[in-house]
């Protein structure tokens, strides 16, 4: 085709692109004027913030008796709990760990909790570490029978379901710290608000897992069931929940390890000598090597619960060679330990507290070895951190027309460069529209568009119009009315400045993921060496408590946005890697003959037969990994970033309901309206 | 022609109708509506008919095979008739009692004593071993642990998986694993047996073996037995009748010879057109009267397949005499009939 009948068809295809081009331009020559589309009057703000709290008032007021009762009850059984795991003799909790993890895992799991539990006994983190499980193994059993009872109701009701998915949704993706507000308010402070919000924090993947495995049943298994004569009852309990039972126990093992990740967030509100209190308060005093080790332990925690729920879970499967002891042996077996290390402990010293002497703290050693390493290396550091925030942060912040400065690039913009980046973006635009490329040619311009006013030095209506079109032609009505929505209630609750800051920041995060996560990707797809070096590492990143991925960033490079973009992503980069490698590895294998057949080359094969055959796996990874990234965001806020996750952490600290809440639901909107968007887009490229 | 046995369950007008509201489009005059014009007012009303107006006996102690490609409604009849799913409308009756009367807790107690059934796709436990499957229907029961484990270890024996007994069904192949379904099904010594497709989700040749091994278990406790199949060789193989089924609706039913030699349609004729029928057809089935020449022919017992007595027909043979149980000439078969009764002429 020519060149003239290129645009012709850009102008046909893609007019609505076209026209939005050209508003934006319009506006932005406006800008010096600041008028209402270029600033958000502040008058049209709702005051939605004041109404929740008035709101909320009223129901504290109203139902606080209720709500303290049950944190009453909750708090009694807490202390049980922690009176239990601090008061029996260590050697008693050791060998009672150590036993359990054996009858889920043989002996191999039991060395590996035998390990774990010495290192956090000979740091000295002993009582907190135990706290922490107390937490954890009271939130558990609420978790996973709210869970199950919920999930079960989902299955047995379409209703139900269409109603408890959503709210799912809502609890996966409104940030935790949002609502540990309204539970502070209601429950009152401590930490048995930590343990609430833990139990709904928790219980999303008891519920979908319970689903799932009530779906997966064969009809013919519960047909058969009947037609044995059983009663629903009987049905109930010898045939739905035992087929659905190991996919129950993997819902068992997430709901563990989100219990222990919340737990640990929630010491920002109550922290009360658990492991979580201990890591923020060292980091708040910047002792480095301190938060380190409990750090630490955090992650011995999350592996042992890890893999000991993950033992059972497996345990359970019809093909698991390992069985351990019958019940009734295993809790004799169970209660012989326990007597004898209770008797061992009134004989023996050493044996019911670990005495101080056998501590080894370090921990000073590595902050005075960190304080040599920092004078060392601090100036290169510095550079690394100065170069990337230069580079890359600041031009999506405020724009190469702001971002370039004597200060930073060593050289001021004049208007001729301005002049010169515009002609050379519109030359490669038309260049690429007429050789049939117009959606490359208008991306381009919207990317050069972007790069120069920055996330922050746009008008909003321009923003605003981009992400409803960009919905418009990814999903069509629904989609750009959600994504209108959004923007909405972004504009009226206030929330714009700050939704553009997280938008910066999960934008160049996201960004870095997609390049880097990809490269390793495709690395770990081509290798099965590099496949098995990088999925134990990408197993860690995941079960970790996002907490803890903070802490060697902070060590490094003190507080700021590069930290915080460190954290978010080595948390967000995950999905991104394995859907990579896993979208590449499922190319048919006929598919890459048929290639080779056809006489590729090694890069051809890459670029014309596996990369479009993967596409579709590589946006439901870049999909995870934008939700991932807006989740770490607002724990990344710990580490001093701007933008919503600041504004709820800010609220929080207040106790400042409306705030928290109305930041925390934007985050979730903006999550659910990039969801939507990829979603369709994965929709419309899935074959079948 | 054979003897008559009492009937043991009979369907009336069974309809299964699936849509929005099925149950308000069957009441009013809908009784009294033509066959055509039940079957129009209910699709008109954008409403599926899964199973329409059907009626059948089966007599004590025959094989009732429903034969069907997949969405003709023969598994929906099934249900129905086990109320696994509720027709619309219509009546059931095992020895006289309408099931479809029956309240949640009798039919309970009717499927504890007198029905099994068969899956296709097995429907075993995942969790539980050989014989606590088998058990499982006695478990239901509350029948003492001593007790199930003896009786089911009966049953195991009968379908001969005896060693079998604490594997779990993933370990087991899959004929193996539909034995243990058969097993099952048996252990509360059912009067009535259904069998859905029990076969359909092995391998040929393990299907013939099953389908052989289930004609002799059949010998040993004839049962009354509805079995439902896709596979029309497998429907002659081992019917007593059959009933074919399109569509919800049937389109003819009658033992394999009449269905053989007399399609009542098209699409009946259809599936006959493959068929070897001198492996179907019975010396009965074609036989015409006894040929009182006085002369000595070769004999052929009555319910042998045709293709015997053909192989003992020579270049003198003029006819073969068809003898029943007790050495009786009851029949002759003719050179001339038998080949046409093989090209599926009417005449025959």
């Amino acid at each position: 085709m020519t060149p003239l009948a290129n645009l012709r068809r850009a102008v046909i295809e893609g007019w609505p692109w076209l026209l939005f081009l050209a508003c934006a331009a319009l506006i932005l020559m406006t800008r010096s004027g600041g008028g209402w589309w270029i600033t958000f009057p502040t008058a049209w703000h709702v005051p939605a913030a004041d109404w929740i709290n008035t709101g909320m008032d009223a129901l504290v007021a109203g139902t606080q008796g209720f709500f303290r009762a049950i944190s009453g009850g909750l708090g009694w059984l807490l202390s049980i709990a922690q009176w239990v795991l601090t008061g029996l003799p260590w050697l008693g909790s050791v060998a009672l760990i150590c036993l359990i993890a054996w009858q889920g895992g043989g002996t191999r799991l039991a060395l590996i909790c035998l390990i774990g539990l010495l290192y956090i006994l000979s740091t000295g983190y002993w009582t907190e570490a135990m706290n922490t499980l107390a937490l954890v193994l009271v939130a558990l059993p609420l978790s996973v029978m709210l869970g199950f009872a919920a999930g079960y109701a989902a299955f047995q009701s379409e209703r139900a379901q269409r109603i408890i998915l959503v709210l799912l949704d809502l609890m996966q993706t409104v940030p935790a710290f949002a609502y540990l507000i309204p539970i502070l308010l209601l429950f009152g402070f401590g930490p048995v608000v930590g343990l609430i919000a833990s139990v709904i924090f928790a219980m999303p993947p008891m519920v979908r897992n319970t689903l799932l495995g009530f779906q997966q049943i064969q009809p013919s298994v519960l047909e058969s069931a009947t037609m044995s004569g059983c009663t629903p009852w009987q049905r109930f309990k010898w045939a739905e929940v035992p087929s659905a039972w190991p996919q129950m126990l993997i819902g068992v093992n997430q709901t563990t390890m989100a219990a222990l990740s919340m737990v640990i967030i929630a010491a920002i509100i109550g922290g009360f000598e658990d492991i979580g209190w201990e890591v923020l308060s060292s980091m708040r005093k910047a002792q480095f090597g301190q938060s380190l080790f409990s750090g630490l332990v955090i992650v011995v925690l999350a592996i042992l619960l890890d893999r000991i729920t993950a033992a059972y879970a497996k345990r359970q499967l019809p093909t698991a060679s390992f069985s351990g002891l019958p019940p009734l042996r295993f809790a004799l077996s169970l209660l012989v330990a326990l007597v004898v290390t209770i008797a061992l402990g009134w004989i023996v010293p050493g044996v019911w507290s670990w005495p101080e002497t056998w501590i080894l703290a370090p921990a000073n050693r590595i902050n005075s070895g960190m304080q040599d390493f920092m004078i060392a290396y601090g100036g290169a550091m510095a550079q690394l951190k100065n170069t990337i925030l230069f580079y890359l942060l600041l031009p999506v912040k405020l724009g190469f027309e702001r971002a370039i400065a004597p200060f930073t690039w060593g050289f001021a913009m004049t208007p001729a460069m301005k002049t010169g980046y515009w002609v050379v973006t519109l030359l490669l635009a038309l260049g690429l529209t007429g050789t049939g490329r117009w959606r490359e040619g208008v991306a381009l311009t919207l990317l050069a568009g972007f790069m120069f006013y920055g996330a922050t030095g746009l008008p909003w209506v321009v923003f605003a119009g981009f992400v409803v079109l960009s919905a418009w032609s990814a999903g069509g009505r629904n989609v750009a009315l959600f994504a209108a929505l959004t923007c909405a209630f972004l504009l009226l609750g206030g929330l714009w400045a700050p939704a553009m800051l997280s938008v910066y920041l999960c934008f160049v995060a996201v960004t870095v993921c997609i390049v880097l996560g990809g490269l390793i990707g495709i690395w770990a797809a081509g290798s099965n060496t590099a496949s098995a070096i990088i999925r134990p590492v990408n197993d860690m990143l995941q079960t970790l408590p996002q907490f803890v991925l903070l802490i060697p960033a902070l060590m490094l490079f003190q507080v700021g946005d590069f930290t915080a973009l460190l954290a978010i992503v080595a948390y967000a980069i995950v999905p991104m890697i394995r859907y990579t490698e896993h979208g590449l590895r499922s190319v048919p294998q006929t598919l890459v003959d048929a290639g080779v057949a056809c006489g590729c080359s090694r890069t051809q094969l890459f670029w014309q037969v596996k990369l479009p055959q993967a596409f579709p796996q590589l946006l439901i990874g870049l999909n995870q990994t934008i939700l991932y990234g807006l989740g770490m965001l607002v724990i990344a806020a710990l580490v001093g970033t701007t933008g919503l996750g600041q504004a709820i952490y800010v609220a929080l600290g207040k106790a400042n309901a409306g705030a928290g809440l109305m930041a925390g639901i934007g985050m979730a909107l903006i999550a659910m309206c990039v969801d939507r968007i990829l979603q369709s887009l994965i929709r419309a490229r899935m074959p079948g | 022609m054979a003897e008559e046995r009492p009937v043991k369950l009979s369907v009336r007008n069974l309809w299964k109708i699936y849509g929005t509201n099925p149950q308000k489009l069957v009441t009013g005059d809908f009784q009294s509506m033509t066959h055509d014009g039940k079957l129009s007012h209910v699709r008109d009303n954008g409403h599926f008919v899964a199973a329409g107006d059907v009626s059948f006996d089966v007599q004590e102690g025959h094989i009732f095979v429903i034969m069907g490609l997949s969405g003709s409604g023969k598994s929906t009849v099934l249900r129905c008739i086990s109320r696994l799913v509720e027709p619309t409308c219509g009546e059931v009756a095992l020895d006289g009692q309408d099931l479809l009367r029956a309240s949640d807790r009798d039919m309970i107690d009717i499927r504890r004593h007198k029905m099994g059934m068969v899956f296709q796709n097995f429907g075993l436990l995942p969790h539980l071993d050989v014989i606590q499957n088998v058990a499982f229907p006695l478990k239901a029961q509350k029948i003492s642990r001593r007790e199930r484990r003896e009786r089911a270890q009966q049953m195991i024996d009968l379908v001969g998986l005896s060693g079998k007994e604490s594997s779990y069904p993933h370990q087991l192949s899959g004929g193996q694993q539909q034995r243990v379904g058969i097993a099952r099904s048996l252990a509360v010594e059912p009067e009535l047996w259904f069998l859905d497709e029990p076969f359909s989700a092995l391998d040929p040749l393990i299907r013939s073996q099953m389908q052989d091994e289930f004609l002799r278990l059949q010998q040993q406790l004839n049962k009354t037995i509805v079995f439902v199949t896709h596979d029309f060789l497998e429907a002659l193989k081992l019917a007593d009748r059959i009933c074919i089924m399109k569509d919800g609706e049937i389109q003819q039913i009658g033992t394999p010879a009449q269905i053989a030699l007399h399609p009542a349609n098209d699409y009946v004729r259809n599936f006959i057109g493959d068929v070897p029928l001198a492996n179907v057809l019975l010396a009965r089935d074609v036989m015409g009267p006894p040929r009182d020449d006085g002369q000595e022919h070769p004999q052929v017992a009555h319910d042998a397949i045709l293709d015997t007595a053909i192989k003992m027909f020579d270049e003198t043979t003029v006819a073969v005499d068809v003898v029943d149980a007790n050495g009786q000439v009851i029949g002759a078969l003719e050179p001339l009939k038998v080949i046409r009764s093989l090209y599926h002429d009417e005449a025959a």
